[in-house]
């Protein structure tokens, strides 16, 4: 199938702020995670100010997600939304807790339990959400005359939930490693502890993931054979979790994140690779679901000139705020 | 249509209740940011520091106000895919590229201008400051024209052309700048303007009555007062032209509006009165003949359509739309009352002195988020049974997988979250406006980021210790 420059364009646009988003934002929902496993408060600040300046433009690129699927993706927009129903608002509340939390929880020390508890809680179930409506994905999602027809639970079933949990430790993991880079004493010494479980906890579930799937659904199977090229991304993903532990091992603040990040890519690439030319899998394709030239060629100069500020500026954030947390952080 | 609870309508109230939560926050930081613009441009140009206190404090209700309208505008952004998925679906190639140039702009304008001023006073030099100040005045008006396209071209489809049953855009032009969109925006952003202004003097109304901050008072009674005189009768001639729009693209929701159920010439109108929806007729009208006419067109002989006109399936409810219209243009008649009286007061001199009207300018609080609801009130429902109109009935809009057990879920959970959240947040900004502008400055933490909230809490706590002592 063809599919034209302007389709492509935007398809692109729409893999690289998933990608963003998953990696910068899974770090953070990570660190909010892992947040739950501790109540001393001295630590629990510092994972907040490891975070802290980062996080909100981290999360806009969800919007930008939602809102440039709305504008070249109509159809998966319409589908994807309207099939994780509960899961969408789920997320929003998740989110609306995780950032109200960075507020509030200073400001009254009778509700701080509170709001820290909104806070992990919050960050755990975006994660899960977000997990379980890719496990939905791979399972395939119900669509007649190019509007959702299945049931509002569907992301409920086993296997969407063990994709579920398995991105919640996955992003616990992006969180140790981005709190190995940050921190320094007590509290990096316990996130080098956590990153091996938590890489060991994501292989095993993977691994059961990735078996179940070629189970359920044969057409991942069929799509992999006709493209056994694509089995370097899951190769390369394995060596990035031995990076991962490697670093653990001789202690590189820096190669712990670096090679969960380098981890993620390569699930991503795996993804791309089950599913394209899909983005609703094996019901719609980029094509079928694109808007009309006159819609992307409108928002073509709009996204050329601001993505490439948006990402300038977000590398001059990271820049600004980079290397170990200082006293003044917290 | 009784009221049998489907997903239609739950996910109308849903929307409505959501909308109605965010619209708050928007209407107050656009006008916020403007004039947050001025006193900063003010306190440059006179170097007199009671502009620069003025500021500091409106600064940090600007903070919590902004990080509220982004949570909440989260949340809009996602409700057309879940809850009306099938007009996403139709419309989207339309609607999105609206909705992504408003993301584009928020993003554009948080990222890099919020934070300057929240937090960058002490680190670029003061024209640069100003200038910050002054983008993300900037940036929240553009944000709100991507939005009232993106409505406009709900409330009257224009610019648009379909090919095989689809809907595809054929003159962005038209779309971006057409003739309902060239009176909403200004409307919208007059309407945010006087929400602001009506806030501003109310506040600086209740330090005189408890003789608290009196410098800071005065120049919030002086600035919102003379901006708000002058701004309500432009409001009030925008908004006939807005009505004019109505009149001419959407000839039923005007008669819904005008609660004129039979085809009239010479029109008469209903100043006030109980629409009876289903005998069609007013109760209590009290109507001044021939005066429908003259608004409507200008001559005191025309021929207005009502809502027989139209087949039963096509017509609006006309309570809300009626009331709504009415409780809103109410609003503008308060707000220039209170504003020409207070200027009439402060010519001769006795302003702060004068006790009844300072009450009555504190009260007048709310009068600008009243307006602004009523009247959204009245262009969406007044737009109903369509959700684009003509072009696609709401009924048809809504997610077709939707259930009613499901719908009614999100809506409870929507509504809990939302009331303990922003319950909490109008607390805190209540106690900011109670507060006061406070000698000792922000002094924000170095490290809070571009996080509004937290940059209010810091400033807030450092400026604790005064409080009792003010009061
Ligand atoms: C006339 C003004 C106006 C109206 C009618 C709306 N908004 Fe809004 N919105 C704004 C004016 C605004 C704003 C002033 O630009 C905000 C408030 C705070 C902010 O960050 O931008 C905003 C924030 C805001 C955000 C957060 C952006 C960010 O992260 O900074 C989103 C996603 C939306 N809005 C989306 C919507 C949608 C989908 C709406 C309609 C259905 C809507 N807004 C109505
Ligand atoms: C911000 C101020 C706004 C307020 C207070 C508001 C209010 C409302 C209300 C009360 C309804 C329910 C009408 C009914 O069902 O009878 C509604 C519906 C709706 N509005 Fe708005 N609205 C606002 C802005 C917008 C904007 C900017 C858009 C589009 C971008 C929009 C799109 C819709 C849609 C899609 C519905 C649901 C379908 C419908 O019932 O027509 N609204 N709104
Ligand atoms: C006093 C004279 C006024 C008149 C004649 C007037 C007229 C109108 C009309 C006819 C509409 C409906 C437009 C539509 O259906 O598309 C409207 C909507 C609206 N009005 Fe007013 N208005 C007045 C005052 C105000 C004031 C004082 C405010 C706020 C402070 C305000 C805020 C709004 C808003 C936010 C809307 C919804 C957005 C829109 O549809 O443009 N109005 N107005």
């Amino acid at each position: 199938m063809e599919h034209s420059t302007l389709v492509l364009f935007f398809a692109a646009v729409v893999a690289v702020a998933i990608l963003i988003y998953v990696i910068l934002d899974g770090a953070d929902l990570g660190v909010g995670i892992l947040f739950g496993t501790t109540r001393d408060e001295h630590e629990r600040d510092q994972m907040i100010a490891a975070i802290a300046p980062f996080w909100d433009g981290n999360e806009t690129w969800l919007i930008v997600v939602a809102t440039v699927l709305f504008a070249a993706f109509p159809a998966v927009y319409a589908v994807f939304l309207s099939a994780f129903y509960l899961p969408v608002v789920l997320l929003l509340v998740g989110l609306i807790f995780r950032g109200v939390a960075f507020e509030f929880r200073s400001r009254s020390a009778r509700l701080r339990s509170i709001w820290d508890l909104g806070f992990w809680l919050g960050s755990a179930v975006v994660a899960f959400v977000q997990g379980a409506a890719v496990g939905a994905m791979i399972q395939g999602i119900p669509v007649t005359g190019g509007q959702y027809s299945g049931g509002a639970f569907a992301w409920l079933a086993p296997f969407p939930v063990l994709c579920g949990v398995g991105l919640a430790i996955g992003y616990a993991l992006l969180g140790a490693s981005w709190l190995v880079l940050k921190s320094e004493a007590a509290l990096r010494e316990r996130a080098y502890r956590l990153v091996p479980w938590l890489a060991g906890a994501m292989v095993v579930l993977l691994a059961i993931a990735s078996g179940a799937t070629l189970g359920i659904a044969d057409r991942i199977a069929s799509q992999l054979a006709g493209r056994l090229w694509g089995l370097v991304f899951p190769l390369a993903g394995v060596l990035a979790v031995a990076g991962i532990l490697i670093g653990v091992r001789r202690r590189r603040d820096g190669w712990p994140f670096a090679m969960t990040a380098v981890f993620f890519l390569m699930a991503f690439l795996t993804l791309a690779v089950l599913f394209w030319p899909y983005m609703i899998p094996y019901a719609l394709t980029i094509t079928d679901t694109a808007a009309p030239e006159a819609s992307l060629s409108f928002l073509f100069w709009g996204t050329i000139v601001i993505l490439p500020v948006v990402l300038a500026y977000t590398i001059a954030v990271y820049w600004i705020f980079r290397g170990k947390l200082r006293r003044s952080y917290s | 249509m009784g009221l049998d609870l489907d997903p239609i309508i739950l996910s109308r109230i849903q929307f409505a209740f959501v909308v109605t939560f965010h619209i708050i926050f928007p209407s107050y930081t656009i006008g916020l940011a403007a004039w947050l613009a001025t006193l900063e441009g003010m306190a440059l140009a006179t170097g007199n520091p009671v502009y620069r206190r003025v500021f500091d404090f409106w600064l940090r209700v600007f903070a919590v106000s902004f990080g509220m309208g982004v949570v909440s505008g989260i949340v809009m952004a996602f409700q057309f895919g879940t809850n009306w998925s099938a007009m996403a679906e139709k419309m989207g190639p339309i609607q999105g590229p609206l909705l992504a140039y408003e993301s584009f702009t928020a993003f554009l304008l948080e990222a890099s201008f919020l934070g300057v001023m929240l937090l960058g006073r002490a680190r670029v030099p003061p024209l640069l400051y100003l200038f910050a100040c002054c983008m993300v005045a900037l940036g929240t008006m553009a944000s709100s024209f991507w939005i009232i396209c993106n409505n406009s071209w709900m409330q009257v489809p224009l610019g648009h052309a379909i090919v095989d049953g689809k809907v595809i855009p054929a003159d962005w032009w038209t779309i971006t700048t057409g003739p309902v969109v060239r009176w909403r925006w200004p409307h919208m952003l007059l309407g945010a303007f006087l929400t602001t202004a009506m806030t501003v003097i109310a506040t600086g109304a209740w330090y005189m009555l408890r003789g608290t901050h009196r410098d800071e008072a005065r120049v919030m009674l002086n600035w919102g007062l003379a901006l708000a005189a002058i701004l309500v009768p432009v409001q009030i001639g925008v908004g006939h032209r807005t009505g004019d729009v109505v009149h001419t693209h959407q000839p039923v929701k005007f008669a819904a509006i005008e609660a004129r159920w039979t085809t009239q010439q010479p029109a008469s109108e209903v100043i006030i009165g109980i629409p009876d929806e289903t005998a069609g007729r007013n109760l209590f009208a009290l109507e001044v003949p021939r005066l429908g006419s003259f608004i409507a067109s200008g001559t005191w002989n025309s021929r207005e359509i009502g809502l027989d006109s139209v087949p039963e399936q096509d017509r609006p409810p006309v309570l809300v739309p009626f009331f709504g219209f009415r409780i809103m243009v109410g609003m503008g008649l308060v707000m220039l009352v209170v504003s020409w009286l207070g200027l009439a007061l402060r010519w001769r001199g006795t302003l702060e002195t004068a006790r009844w009207f300072l009450w009555s300018a504190f009260l007048s609080f709310p009068t600008g988020f009243v307006a602004v609801i009523a009247g959204w009130y009245t262009a969406e429902v007044g737009r109903q049974p369509w959700i684009v109109y003509g072009l696609l009935r709401t009924r048809d809009g809504v997610t077709p997988s939707l259930a009613t057990e499901t719908a009614m879920m999100s809506l409870a959970i929507y509504v809990t979250v939302y009331l303990i959240v922003f319950g909490f947040g109008a607390h805190y900004i209540y106690r900011l406006l109670r507060d006061g502008p406070t000698q000792s400055g922000p002094g924000p933490r170095v490290t809070a980021g571009s996080r509004p909230m937290a940059f209010a809490g810091s400033a807030a706590s450092a400026a604790g210790g005064d409080v009792k002592a003010g009061e």
